[in-house]
Order: C-alpha cells, then structure tokens, then sequence
C-alpha cells in the first residue's frame, strides 16, 4: 500500500476467532488475578496529604511577593515594565512620588501607590520577574489561596509586599538566585516530566 | 426445654450480629482492597486503618434525605429493599459453624436449625432475593430500575439452573441435602489415605463443579463481572437508581451480606467448613477443637469473601449476550457432564 506513513511502527490488526484457551477465559483471568496481587504488596504511591506534603519542583512558579531591600524598602519603582510584559495584562500599577521623609519606606524616588495582580487573570509565567529591573517582583512557591468572590483574586499591596522585618522568607518563598545559571537539581527525581 | 430455646435465641441473635458485622466489615475491605490492588491506601482516617469507615457510612446513610418518586408505588418500593435484606439474612440459619459444643454433657448444636433439605432451603431463599431487585426496580417506576431489575431476574433465572445442577453432582455424592451431614463428611480421609485426616474435602472430587458454583455464585451475588444489573456505565445505578437514604444502604448491604453467605455456602459445601487438616493428631480438650474448627471456618470465609473483591477489581464486566452464552451453552452442559461424570465415578468407585 503507497499510505504515506509518519513512523513504520504502524500494525494492523485482524481479529481472528480465539483460541480454545482465550474462549474459556480461566487462563487469561488467572493472570489477570495474578498480576493484581502483585500490585496488593506493592509499595503504595499515596501521598498522605495534609501531613505529607509533595515538594514543589525548584522552579515552581506560584504567587508573587513584592520585595524590600535590606534596609526594609519597597524595590518597586512602578516603571511598569511588568505591566507590559504581562501577557495576561493581569498587572494594574498607579505610580507616586516619594516625599520627603518617606525615604525609609522606598527605594527609588518613584513608587507604586497601587500595585494589584488579578489572580484570575494571572497564568504564573513568569514574565513580570524576568522584565522587572529593580528585582522587585518575584514568585514564590506559595500558591494563590481559593476564595469565594472574584474581588479577593485582586491581590493588592497589602497581600504582594513583603512583611517587615523579614529577608528570604523561610519557608515559602523561593530561594533569591540572581546569576543566569540554570537551577540546579539535586536530587534529580522528577526530571522527566 | 426453656434453656434450649434461649440458647437457640441467643445462637440466632449472634448469627445475625455476625452476618451483619462481616458485611459493614467487608464495606471497608472492599474499599481497603481494591486500594490496595490499585497502589494506594484506602480509607484511613475514621480510626486507625479506618476502622470507623462502616460506622461513619451508617451514620451519613441514615442521615441522607429520604426520597421517594412522585409516581413510584410507595408500598412496593419500600418492600424492595426489606425483602431483599430480609432473604439474604434468612440464609444463615442452616449453616452449620462448627461442630457442636460440649456442655457439660450436653451437646449444643452450633447451627441454627438443622433441616434434612437444607441446600434445597439456600437455593429457595436465594430466588426468592431477586424478588427484592424485581419489586424494587419494577415500583421505582423508571426505565434504568426496570432494566437493571429484568437483567437481574434473568441472570438469576439463567445462573440458579446451572448453581443448581452443579450441587446434583455433589448430593449424588454425600446422599443427603442437610448441610451437617455434608460437612460432617467431609471429615473423613482424603482418597482413603489414613494420613490426609480431615481433608475429605468435596474440592478435590468435584473440581468442575465447584468452578461452576463459583461462577454462579458470582452471578447471584451480582458482583462483578456479572453485575450487569447495577452497571453504573449503562444503567446510573440500576436497580437502585431511584433509592436513597438507607434504603440505598440496605441494597448495597444486602449484597455483602449475600456475598458473606455464599461464602459460607462454599466453604461448607467443597471446602470441608469446620474441618481441619491434621487437627485431631493434635490430640486437643474437645471444645478448643470446636472453637479451633469454627475460626477455621471463618477464615475459609474471610479467603472467599477476599476472592470476591480480588475477582472484582481485576477483571471487567461480561456484555449482557456474552453473560446469557455463558450460563445457558457453556454452564449448564458443563453441569450436566459434571452429573454424568460424577456417576460414572461413583458407580466405577463402588
Ligand atoms: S506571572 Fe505572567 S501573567 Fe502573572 S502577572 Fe506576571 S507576567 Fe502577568
Ligand atoms: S515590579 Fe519591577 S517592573 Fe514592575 S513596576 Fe515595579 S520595578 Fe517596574
């Protein structure tokens, strides 16, 4: 047959009358049972959830965190470069200017009176890190709590900034790698997928 | 003669504690099983393994909403259920769990009540169960309750002919139809070997008959891969479909509770019931033999109950022509060459 074919691993099957041993089942069931009772002492792949938790791959991508310098500052200078390259347009930025005697509080001499990220809309790409040149956006491997109402997607300020008086977050936020080196694995378990 | 009817009382309520605590049991290794043949755990957070599961399942079962049709015939469609708990739990009474105990001097039978036609006894009861599905399906007044109930009342009609030709083979053998005396028979030596005591099982000279009941005890307790009649992927829920609350909940026990009987049913009947091999070598007080005897049985049981929830997560179901073609050409013929088999043997043996 001149088929055009992508691989030559295609078989063609007929369906034949079946064999004295197919027709009286016993033999195929008898397999069957055993290859399930193989499976009953098997080691069980469940995860017992809420007290066992599956690690995060290291390059999960999940909420985001508006950070602050060592000095307590918000990083963020509404440039707006993350609102641009969010393909979601899930970013909404409002910028102001900082007065005197706000200087403790941020970084640069402009800064985001209004910074919200709408949930819904967000994909978790990533893109807002990659674009941001103050480092001042960043998603960490905590993921974006359910509710019961569109408006509580809309995460403002007061859920994206870093609370005071901490540095790397401790547990869920992802380790601060600013070099373009790939993350490397350490126990390379998952890799495949 | 009072002493003997509150024994008797009391053997009868236990019976029914039992049979009913097997079934809420084996809800949970159904579950447990099936988790397991699949690599997961199972239910384990009611208790430790999840030994509340059944309790918790009662509970939310007596607390659903009870819901009955508009056009469903309310007396029948309560009567479904009941009947159909009511005969699968009629069954228990004529198996014998165990020799009988020694009471000081006096013998206490550890069977309900012995009929001299007790296998007879079993199939009637049995049949008259598939009346609960038919009622229940018919006064449900819906097309997937009709069809589960007509498939289930075929499939009964087509397995009990060959479940009953196959037992032939073996009455023929032990000339009587009183469970005791089938299990007190097999007591005896194996093929006459004085070495293989207690192991005179009927499973070694009736194996075909014995596949037969099996199969046919699968197709009576509705369990897969003959569960054509509550087939969630054609039928919603067959029979059931239009059940809630705990009428649901009896259905769905009942099942277990039948699946617990026909267990029994072929441990007494092939696999010598009470009778241990080797046992009397051992030269024990005679009641902890009784006792030794009774959890042999129940282990017998309990291995069978197993085999049920092994069979069924392993194999498919059969399409309803293929399930027709097994019990009427391959079933009964194979039933009937197991009777004359049976005969030649026995008159060649004589
Ligand atoms: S992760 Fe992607 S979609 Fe989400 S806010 Fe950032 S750029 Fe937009
Ligand atoms: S988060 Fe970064 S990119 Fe976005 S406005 Fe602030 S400084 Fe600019």
């Amino acid at each position: 047959m001149s088929v055009l074919s992508l691989t030559n691993r295609k078989k063609v099957l007929q369906k034949r009358k079946l064999t004295f041993a197919e027709s009286i089942y016993l033999p195929a069931i008898f397999s069957g049972l055993m290859i399930t009772i193989r499976h009953f002492f098997r080691r069980k792949s469940t995860v017992q959830y809420p007290e066992v938790k599956k690690p995060f791959s290291k390059v999960f991508r999940g909420r985001h965190i508006l950070k602050r310098d060592e000095q307590g500052r918000e990083n963020c200078t509404a440039c707006g470069l993350c609102a641009v390259a969010c393909p979601a347009e899930a970013i909404t930025i409002v910028a102001a200017e900082r007065k005197k005697g706000e200087e403790h509080l941020y970084r640069e001499e402009k800064y985001a009176a209004v910074y919200e990220i709408n949930m819904l809309r967000c994909i978790f790409c990533g893109l807002c890190e990659e674009a941001c040149p103050k480092d001042a956006i960043y998603l960490t491997e905590e993921t974006a709590p359910a509710s019961y109402s569109r408006k509580d997607f809309i995460f403002g300020k007061d859920k994206l900034v870093q609370p005071l008086g901490t540095s790397a977050h401790p547990k869920t936020f992802k380790p601060y790698v600013k070099d373009n080196k790939p993350y490397q694995y350490k126990n390379p378990v998952n890799t495949k997928i | 003669m009072e002493i003997m009817w509150i024994e008797k009382i009391l053997l009868v309520v236990i019976v029914f504690a039992i049979s009913l605590g097997t079934a809420a049991y084996s809800t949970l290794a159904e579950r447990k099983v099936s988790a397991f043949l699949q690599d997961r755990i199972g239910p384990n957070r009611a208790g430790i393994f999840g030994i509340l599961q059944p309790i918790a399942d009662g509970v939310k079962l007596f607390f659903k909403e009870e819901i009955i049709p508009a056009n469903a015939d309310r007396f029948l469609f309560v009567l479904g259920p009941s009947l159909f708990m009511i005969t699968a739990l009629m069954t228990s009474a004529v198996i014998p769990w165990g020799k009988p105990l020694d009471l000081g001097g006096r013998m206490f039978d550890l069977q309900v009540t012995d009929i001299n036609i007790g296998v007879l006894y079993v199939f009637a009861v049995v049949s008259i169960g598939v009346y609960g599905i038919m009622i229940g399906g018919w006064a449900s007044n819906n097309k997937y309750s009709l069809m589960g109930a007509l498939r289930a009342s075929s499939q009964m009609i087509s397995y009990e002919l060959a479940m009953g030709l196959s037992i032939i083979a073996l009455i023929m053998m032990s000339g009587s139809m009183s469970l005791k005396e089938i299990v007190a028979q097999q007591s005896g030596e194996l093929y006459g070997i004085s070495f293989l005591k207690g192991m005179n099982w009927n499973i070694f000279y009736q194996p075909l008959g014995f596949l037969i009941f099996i199969v046919c005890a699968f197709a009576e307790c509705n369990r897969t891969p003959f569960d054509l009649p509550e087939c969630e992927a054609e039928l919603v829920g067959g029979y059931h479909t239009e059940y809630s609350s705990m009428k649901l909940g009896l259905y769905l026990f009942a099942e277990y509770v039948n699946m617990f009987v026909s267990s029994a049913m072929m441990a007494s009947l092939y696999f010598g019931g009470y009778n241990v091999p080797f046992l009397e070598m051992l030269n024990l007080p005679y009641n902890v033999e009784v006792f030794v005897g009774v959890l042999a049985f129940f282990t017998k049981i309990i291995f069978f109950i197993f085999f049920f929830m092994w069979i069924r997560w392993t194999i498919p179901r059969f399409r309803y022509d293929q399930l027709m073609k097994l019990g009427w050409k391959v079933l009964i013929p194979l039933a009937i060459l197991n009777i004359l088999l049976t005969g030649f043997g026995m008159i060649l043996t004589k």
